[in-house]
């Protein structure tokens, strides 16, 4: 069997019976990537050398025992984690040399359990956009039909897992940009709750929504997954101080006594045909495994798409200042004097989506337009979260569609940012509750492409979710489905 | 430009005082001040790609030290909040700091007026917040250096109420800011070095008007008598422009010490919307009661509440009592010395005049005192007990001011020991009533002031070394004998 097409726990289970050697793996991975990447453009940056060093490590471990489930485990990292002296770009020409000096958290977690970091995946420039069609780098393209985007902002990051250019990927999500892309390339993603992964070295878009997670081909990989990565940060004061569950150890087959709420917001008669289908299906499998459905209303969705197209835009709007051409990074030739610096570099250095949600950002928050805007978005989203703890009262978990329709054509949406900003609809909200949520695949439409559905938690209830994705995984095919490349 | 009495001048000020934290607020960068450029900088500080900034708990055990110093009211939640604007010296591009819910608000302070009226002076709010870089444009042809040293060095910015009404008021109340935040260690008050910086808020308004004028901002006050001299200025250059029918425009203007002279900044320059929202990277600041407690209880003794003690407890005059507050340093060497057996009005007496007044001579702070306070109390112990005299006590404490040395050891070399040996003294006044007959029928006939001149001439045979009391003691008996 080609070791590139093992789940994660599989793969364990090779490299300690010494079936596989961790350079074995590493090599089948890199040649895969050599192949596939030039048509995909899942990575930016492939880094052989160090992965090749990573196995060899990851062989002495399984040597001398201090191995762990990670060990040997070839991953791909979303290109805004920054790695010590390997290029981080965050898909932008500002950063496209961008060589950081220190390792994020979550990275320094992957290598001290000893996984295997192949490189640095493709991504929507400073992780703005559904598509991965704003990167610098150009577009990723959908392994199930490479004239299709693989959703965004993770795109590399799904494409490269779809594609079995990696055994998991690391991505963040900020709107979506975990789950989105999940689903339309049919993985396991995981955005766990907001504080629950450290955001240290995570190059931040919008810092009260931004939250990594695992892709995975399955919810056990994820268990896994997050085991390594969940946990309280002191290099980041809003990471959350509580215990980290053995998520595997709480895996199950059967969801005897779950409720699951349905919210009709969530159905609405615009939903693809097929998706709500796959979806009705799905909810008929998890009464075979013993859940019930209740109907639940969540009646402040529809004001997620302006809410967060303020505060993610705001808090953007800051965040990004810091790019300027002074310290690292892009700056522009020759400038005359440090207003020309400031305009040139940026004007140059960002891409066209990114100094869109500058401007609205800046807008948002000026004198005069800020209680009107921002404080009133901050309400809203208070509203949207109380909203959720309502619900919560009722049902233990929410089962919703991931997206609105599966993975459309390049080029479709790109000139229509109001457009592009709906295919978020579904997965928003959950940012903006802090929440947990995750997205598995749960069908295909008439074209064969993926239909993901999520399953959204209350806080740090990622077992709940790890939980019922993997009885749903044990009862259905939709993970194991490839794409033929 | 005259001073115009139908108007009254109304300053608000707001100052900057480092806190001596020794970290950086932010980051575990060190706060040493004059470093080579750029070797006290760290990813977090120079705000690269993806870090995070994490509170300096230190800072905030500061910030609660000064709100309970001044009586403030401290928010159990405050919130720290980013102030945008682009500059080189801010990595960021953004300011942290407190905005709408700073940690400290409804404070106060007290200042003596030139009239002697004790003031209550309101504190709006304090707020902690980070230090920018320094640009350095000297040096370099068509650029300009940028020093991130000192960004990220913790802030407090401290508001007055325009409480102030001129500017021997708004001396007094940077003094004693400065005293108090020194008096509790936070801040060590250095206005050349800029670890505490002020800006003045300036308006006019004719007497007996409730509203006020326009007001002006001045900045690049880089001492307490610069911030005077820019003030008086200021309030005659308003009241100038307003009688020959002017009116003020409300503008930051910079302070011009050479010149002594100020100039609008150029608008550009201040024409800043800071675009502030709450700072996403750090959670509101939750500080649990206790912990205010105590740091309460582990407040020190502050000036105003050391001046009562020092009046009521230890007999001293209000103008002693207001020298030796004046600063921590002082109140420490006070107290040094009377701990060593000086009597306190007498301690407080050598501080301010004997001392204070040679190192005022000198240009000189207490810190730079050759004199201890170990040595004074010493030295005024042994006055104390007779074994020198007064006199000789100042002989030795210029000994002590000029060279340094202890009361004891120059005693022992000088030779200044008092004699206090009754029979020695008793025999050296028979020799002097025996020499001045005249001078004894006068005494005895009445004329009581001869007594003074026999006093002289028994001091004189002993080289003053004779023991005052002793002496009149001593010759008092003799003459009526
Ligand atoms: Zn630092």
């Amino acid at each position: 069997m080609d070791p590139t097409q093992l789940s994660l726990v599989q793969a364990h289970a090779w490299l300690s019976s010494r079936q596989i050697s961790a350079r074995e793996l590493t090599a089948a991975f890199l040649e895969r990537i050599d192949r596939l990447n030039p048509r995909i453009n899942a990575y930016i940056t492939v880094d052989r050398e160090g992965a090749m060093a990573a196995a060899q490590r990851a062989d002495d471990r399984f040597r001398n025992g201090t191995a762990t489930p990670l060990t040997g485990i070839p991953i791909g990292v979303k290109d805004l984690f920054c790695t010590e002296n390997l290029t981080t770009t965050c898909g932008s020409k500002m950063l496209a040399r961008f060589r950081p000096p220190y390792e994020s958290t979550v990275t320094r977690k992957l290598k001290e359990a000893g996984a295997v970091i192949l490189g640095k995946t493709n991504m929507d420039e400073f992780a703005m956009g559904s598509s991965n069609e704003t990167s610098f780098f150009g577009p990723v393209r959908n392994p199930w039909d490479t004239e299709r985007i693989p959703g965004g902002s993770s795109g590399g990051s799904a494409a490269a897992l779809a594609a079995r250019m990696a055994m998991a990927t690391i991505g963040s999500d900020t709107g979506g940009s975990i789950r989105q892309p999940a689903a339309l390339t049919g993985l396991t993603g995981l955005k766990p709750t907001y504080g629950r992964i450290s955001r240290f070295g995570m190059i931040a878009f919008a810092s009260s929504l931004d939250q990594a997670g695992p892709m995975t081909w399955t919810a056990e990989d994820a268990a896994i997954m997050l085991r390594v990565l969940a946990g309280h940060d002191p290099k980041d004061s809003t990471s959350i101080q509580a215990e980290v569950p053995d998520y595997v150890n709480t895996l199950v087959n059967r969801l005897d006594g779950l409720r699951i709420g349905i919210p009709e917001e969530y159905f609405p008669d615009s939903l693809d045909r097929e998706t709500r289908h796959a979806l009705e299906e799905a909810q008929q499998v998890l009464r075979d495994l013993g859940a019930s459905m209740v109907s639940v209303s969540l009646p402040h969705t529809r004001y997620a798409i302006p809410t967060y197209y303020i505060i993610a835009p705001a808090e953007a709007s800051s965040n990004l200042a810091r790019y300027d051409g002074i310290r690292f990074g892009y700056r522009c030739e020759d400038p005359k004097d440090l207003k020309d610096l400031y305009t040139r570099t940026r004007s140059e250095g960002f891409g066209a989506e990114v100094k869109r949600r500058i401007m609205l950002g800046t807008y948002v928050l000026s004198s005069g337009y800020y209680d009107a805007y921002y404080r009133k978005a901050q309400k809203v989203r208070r509203l949207i979260a109380r909203d959720f703890q309502d619900v919560y009262t009722g049902v233990d978990l929410l089962l919703t569609p991931t997206t609105p329709g599966t993975a459309f054509p390049l080029g479709e949406k790109k000139d229509d940012p109001v457009a592009m900003y709906l295919s978020d609809i579904f997965t928003i909200n959950v940012n903006l509750a802090g929440l947990p949520g995750l997205s598995l695949p749960c069908g295909r439409d008439h074209q064969g492409l993926p239909i993901g559905m999520q399953l959204i938690a209350p806080v740090l209830k990622e077992e709940r979710l790890l939980a019922a994705a993997h009885a749903f995984q044990s009862a259905t095919p939709w993970h194991q489905r490839k794409p033929e490349l | 430009m005259t001073y115009d009495p139908n108007y009254e001048t109304v300053i608000g000020l707001e100052v900057h005082a480092q806190m001596v934290t020794r970290s950086k607020i932010f980051c575990g960068c060190s706060t040493t001040f004059g470093a080579e450029p750029n070797q006290q900088v760290c990813p977090v500080c120079a705000a690269f790609p993806g870090v995070l900034p994490v509170l300096n708990s230190e800072l905030v055990s500061m910030a609660i030290k000064t709100g309970l110093a001044i009586q403030g009211s401290i928010r159990t939640r405050s919130e720290f909040a980013r102030k945008n604007y682009f500059y080189p010296d801010l990595p960021a591009g953004y300011q942290i700091s407190q905005f709408e819910l700073p940690i400290i608000e409804h404070g106060q302070l007290h200042i003596v007026t030139d009239d002697g009226v004790r003031k209550r002076i309101g504190i709006t709010r304090i707020h902690m917040e980070v230090d920018a870089g320094k640009s350095v444009h000297e040096g370099i042809q068509g650029a300009s250096w940028i020093d991130l040293n000192r960004t990220g060095t913790p802030l407090l910015e401290i508001v007055s109420e325009p409480d102030l009404r001129s500017a021997q008021e708004a001396g007094e109340y940077l003094k004693k800011l400065r005293s108090i935040l020194r008096y509790l260690q936070v801040c060590d008050g250095n206005m050349e070095e800029g670890s505490f910086r002020c800006d003045a808020n300036v308006s006019v308004r004719k007497l007996g008007q409730t509203a006020f004028g326009t007001r002006t901002e001045l900045k690049n006050l880089n001492s307490i008598r610069n911030v005077m001299r820019a003030i008086e200025y200021e309030a005659e250059r308003q009241i100038d422009s307003l009688e020959s029918g002017g009116r003020i425009v409300q503008e930051t203007r910079l302070w011009d010490a050479n010149q002594n002279t100020s100039r609008p900044m150029r608008g550009k320059e201040e024409a800043h919307d800071y675009r502030y929202f709450p700072e996403p990277d750090l959670p509101p600041l939750v500080i649990a009661q206790e912990r205010i407690d105590t740091i309460a209880r582990q407040l020190p003794e502050l000036p105003d509440a050391k001046a009562e003690r020092y009046r009521n407890d230890l007999g001293l005059s209000e103008y002693d009592a207001g020298v030796l507050t004046s600063s921590r340093e002082m109140a420490m060497f006070f107290e040094e010395t009377v701990s060593r057996g000086a009597q306190p009005k007498a301690a407080a007496n050598w501080i301010s005049v004997e001392l204070l007044g040679r190192l005022n001579r000198g240009g000189m702070e207490i810190e730079q005192s050759k004199v201890t306070p170990e040595q004074l109390g010493r030295l005024l112990a042994l006055m104390q007990n007779n074994e020198i005299s007064g006199k000789m006590a100042k002989q030795i404490f210029d000994i002590m001011f000029e060279s340094g040395g202890d009361p004891d050891t120059i005693v022992q070399e000088h030779g200044f020991k008092q004699v206090s040996d009754t029979a020695a003294i008793a025999a050296i006044v028979d020799q002097v009533l025996a020499d001045n007959p005249l001078q004894v029928q006068q005494y005895r006939e009445g004329k009581t002031k001869v007594m003074g001149f026999l006093v002289g001439q028994i001091m004189k045979a002993t080289q003053g070394k004779a023991n005052p009391a002793s002496v009149n003691a001593i010759l008092q008996e003799k003459l009526s004998g």
